[in-house]
């Protein structure tokens, strides 16, 4: 019964645990990973058009770019910025609505999971027969058997097993949003960043399944000899742009939309101010969200579904700039008259806004579908993106990582070297992207791995890959960082920032219940309202008690690699490589390996159904030891 | 947030009675949203390259689709939804027989239906050289009514064994949220069958 649970220490307690802050530092370390891969891929980019006509990879150096450019923009969306995303949810949200954990514990970890053995598959890819090549988004025909190495299926099994994770995952940020909220805390009252989590959420929830069924459809064409995308077997090309798209806009506001919520807490704690325009800030949140289901097509302009469908979208497309110049507007008035304190917290998002406004003004240029068909497919589009994918998303979640930093790890990051990287970071991506502008308007295409001397694309590129340089410089500053700060005691107060949402109410980093007694939320900026009271803390809603908490469990790990497994054995189904032994070829002929993974996936779900976790309790007698520690 | 069940006393929705419970049942909502959308996805695809592959098909689908099998089908689908509400309606008056009872009967009706479409399937790939590499039309058929044909057959493995755990665990306030989302399931994979013989077989029909 409850109590007799074990309760895991070391390497074992990572892999067993369904703690959401132990889930968050997970998510943090793997999506610091797979960002150093990305990273590297995206230097090895620019260093291969630092000059004119260069081969720096020998003689497939053009197929070897196109390996990169996939990769780079695989890696960075699916396996860096989704789960940076979802690390500070994890760590935060449920602190910042007075929860002890999510919804279901026990499917985060699995989410977890899921999207690490998704990552490490695609990754594989380099070492069993190259990496994917058809760009990140994957348009067939290109990314059919015919024009595709088998790079493709790495990238279709590896992101239909993250993207599993990623859907359970918005799932359980839903329900504990709308189910676990403390007393008091009403809708209105939660901050920015739980709002934007909430949003990010249900885009989750309705874009996801696009995608895949995206990949359903591309992994049957390529493994089964389906025809969706066979124009001969009367296949549609153009069906493979809509589900992705139809999935992919929604993803870019699952994407910023958290770092809209870093920045809103962040500006108003290092102003010193409560949030300008909250009401509007939760609203204006929800309107992109919203919109952002009936944008898809202005990434198909040139595709010629006429001149109608091309206006409807553009028009709506414009819309979204109304919601978003809210927010930049609010943010502005949060800092005006503010007692602003430049922390690299602060920097980062300070930077963001003229950065972010840069990358929202030349999307609505790109909005205009005439001058559209100018810009498309050039270093204009790659400027674009990358300033509002890295000036917005990587800015707000840097901002984040520096402030959430002490509650996260109970340790204060170097306020001097977060400064200097910061600076390296902001100079060197505005050297590399701003210049792009130009090469984009001069006529350099995107995804070429070369160009020619003497047609004006030198000096662009040349301080392109300067600015990268400097972007590598400042991250191996934050490296140094990070390792130097953790080697250190963890010594780091409550309360570092003077916050004033309920997180900076608990320890750092906080206790494995979070909240020996549940809080009681009296307003917006809970803790504010207290310290303003000249309450010590939050007044709590519920007597002290033992408390019940979920019992690790190793399933979802198990689980996650009995896919992962399954994904090797539909792939090489067929597959010459795999087949020269006489056993292995009959193992992977028959499906063996891929229904051994799936049957492991669903014998797990048998024993989560049939075995009812009863649980542990945390005893009265070890919360007062905890908090006597941190008194 | 502990499930505290006072044995003989239970609450008049046990399904909804503790915190777990209320978040299963908010989480299963939330995802029969996404699968409404993967299964939009899929009516999409199919609508999107139905009429793009017909001159390549040996024969035209209006002239082979069994609508009286497929009608059938329907009928016991939809009666089996019925059957489950019956299920859930026991539970509310915590009478584990009326449960067991009609829960086998969708069980049994779930099974009924995948041995027609399995011998439609077969109709079709055997007598009409109908098959799913063929062209993007039998492609998307045969995804759009195979991934049904998965649910129903993922819906009776999982109802069959929630009512195992229920001759073991009885009826609580942990079983019962869970025989309650699988008849939110069930009713979710019936709702899809109602577009499906809609719009593949009886559009399929008169195009």
């Amino acid at each position: 019964m409850a109590g007799a649970v074990k309760r895991y220490s070391g390497l074992m307690d990572w892999l067993t645990t369904v703690d959401h802050k132990k889930i968050g530092i997970l998510y943090l370390i793997s999506a610091g990973i797979f960002f150093l891969f990305g990273g590297v891929e995206a230097l090895l980019i620019r260093l291969q058009l630092f000059f004119p006509e260069q081969n720096l990879f020998g003689e497939n150096t053009a197929e070897i770019f196109n390996q990169l450019i996939t990769m780079h923009g695989t890696t960075m969306i699916f396996f860096a910025a989704m789960p940076l995303i979802f690390a500070l949810m994890n760590a935060i949200v449920p602190l910042q609505i007075g929860a002890r954990d999510v919804a279901f514990p026990y499917v985060n970890a699995l989410s977890f999971w899921l999207f690490l053995f998704g990552g490490v598959l695609l990754n594989t890819s380099y070492l069993l027969g190259g990496a994917p090549d058809a760009g990140w988004t994957a348009y067939a025909a290109l990314s059919t058997k015919a024009y595709s190495g088998s790079g493709v299926d790495f990238y279709v099994l590896g992101l239909q097993i993250a993207g599993l994770g990623t859907l359970i995952g918005g799932i359980n940020f839903l329900v504990t949003i709308i189910n676990m909220r403390a007393p008091g805390m009403t809708f209105m009252r939660m901050p920015l960043f739980t709002w934007a989590s909430f949003v990010t959420s249900a885009l989750v929830l309705f874009a996801f399944p696009a995608i895949t069924v995206a990949l359903v459809l591309l992994m049957f064409d390529r493994l089964f000899n389906a025809q969706f995308f066979e124009v001969a077997g009367g296949g549609n090309v153009v069906l493979w742009e809509h589900i992705f798209w139809i999935f992919g806009h929604p993803e870019v506001y699952i994407l910023i939309l958290p770092a809209f919520g870093i920045i809103s807490e962040v500006l108003s704690t290092f102003s010193h101010k409560r949030l300008f325009g909250y009401g509007t800030m939760v609203f204006a949140t929800a309107l992109i969200g919203f919109l952002g289901f009936m944008v898809w097509v202005h990434h198909m302009f040139t595709v010629g579904l006429g001149p109608i469908a091309n206006a409807i979208f553009a028009i709506a497309t414009m819309l979204i700039a109304v919601p978003t110049g809210i927010k930049i507007f609010n943010w502005l008035l949060t800092m005006w008259g503010g007692h602003i304190r430049f922390t690299a917290a602060s920097l980062y998002a300070i930077g963001f806004i003229p950065t972010f406004v840069i990358g929202g003004m030349t999307g609505i240029m790109l909005t205009l579908p005439p001058a559209d068909f100018q810009f498309q497919d050039s270093y204009f589009v790659v400027a674009h993106f990358h300033y509002t994918i890295v000036g917005g998303l990587i800015f707000g979640m840097f901002s984040g990582m520096y402030y959430w930093w002490p509650k996260m790890f109970g340790r204060m990051l170097n306020e001097t070297m977060g400064k200097i990287s910061f600076w390296f970071f902001f100079v060197g991506f505005h050297m590399t992207f701003f210049i792009q502008h130009w090469l984009g308007l001069d006529g350099m295409p995107r995804r070429v791995y070369t160009y020619l001397a003497g047609q004006g694309f030198e000096k662009g590129n040349f301080i392109s890959t300067i600015g990268a340089m400097l972007m590598g410089v400042s991250i191996i500053v934050m490296m140094i960082n990070i390792i130097v700060t953790q080697m250190k005691k963890a010594d780091a107060p409550a309360d570092p920032w003077d916050g004033r949402t309920l997180e900076w109410a608990i320890s750092s980093p906080a206790p494995e219940y979070n909240f020996a007694q549940l809080p009681r939320v009296r307003g917006l900026d809970a803790l504010w309202i207290e310290k303003m009271a000249g309450n010590k803390g939050m007044i709590p809603a519920e007597p002290l008690a033992e408390i019940h908490m979920p019992s690790p469990s190793i399933m979802p790990f198990v689980k996650a690699l009995g896919l992962f497994i399954a994904g090797y054995g539909f792939m090489f189904n067929g597959n010459t490589k795999a087949t020269s032994l006489p056993v292995v070829g009959f193992v992977f002929e028959h499906y063996i390996l891929a229904a051994a993974g799936v049957a492991v996936f669903l014998f797990g779900m048998f024993l989560r159904s049939v075995y009812d976790d009863q649980g542990f309790h945390i005893p009265i007698e070890e919360i007062h030891v905890d908090q006597e520690e941190n008194a | 947030m502990s499930a505290h069940s006072h044995p003989g006393v239970l609450p008049p929705h046990p399904e909804s009675a503790t915190l777990e419970g209320r978040n299963k049942l908010m989480g299963f909502w939330l995802f029969l949203g996404g699968e409404s959308v993967l299964f939009g996805c899929l009516f999409a695809t199919f609508l999107g390259l139905r009429g793009h592959s017909d001159d390549l098909l040996a024969k035209n689908p209006a002239e082979f689709f069994d609508l009286t099998t497929v009608a059938w089908s329907t009928v016991i689908l939809l009666v089996s939804s019925l059957t489950s509400v019956l299920a859930i309606l026991g539970m509310h008056k915590r009478n584990t027989k009326q449960i067991y009872l009609w829960f086998t009967v969708t069980v049994l009706l779930g099974l009924s239906f995948l041995g027609l479409e399995i011998m439609e399937f077969s109709n079709y790939t055997n007598h009409d050289s109908f098959h799913f590499t063929q062209t993007a039309y039998a492609s998307s058929f045969y995804t759009l009514v195979g991934f049904h044909g998965a649910h129903v057959l993922f819906g009776t493995l999982w109802i069959s064994l929630l009512l195992l755990q229920l001759t073991r665990k009885g009826l609580t306030v942990v079983t019962a949220p869970k025989l309650y989302v699988a008849a939110l399931y069930w009713h979710f994979v019936d709702l899809v069958w109602v577009f499906i013989f809609t719009v593949v077989y009886l559009m399929g029909k008169v195009a």
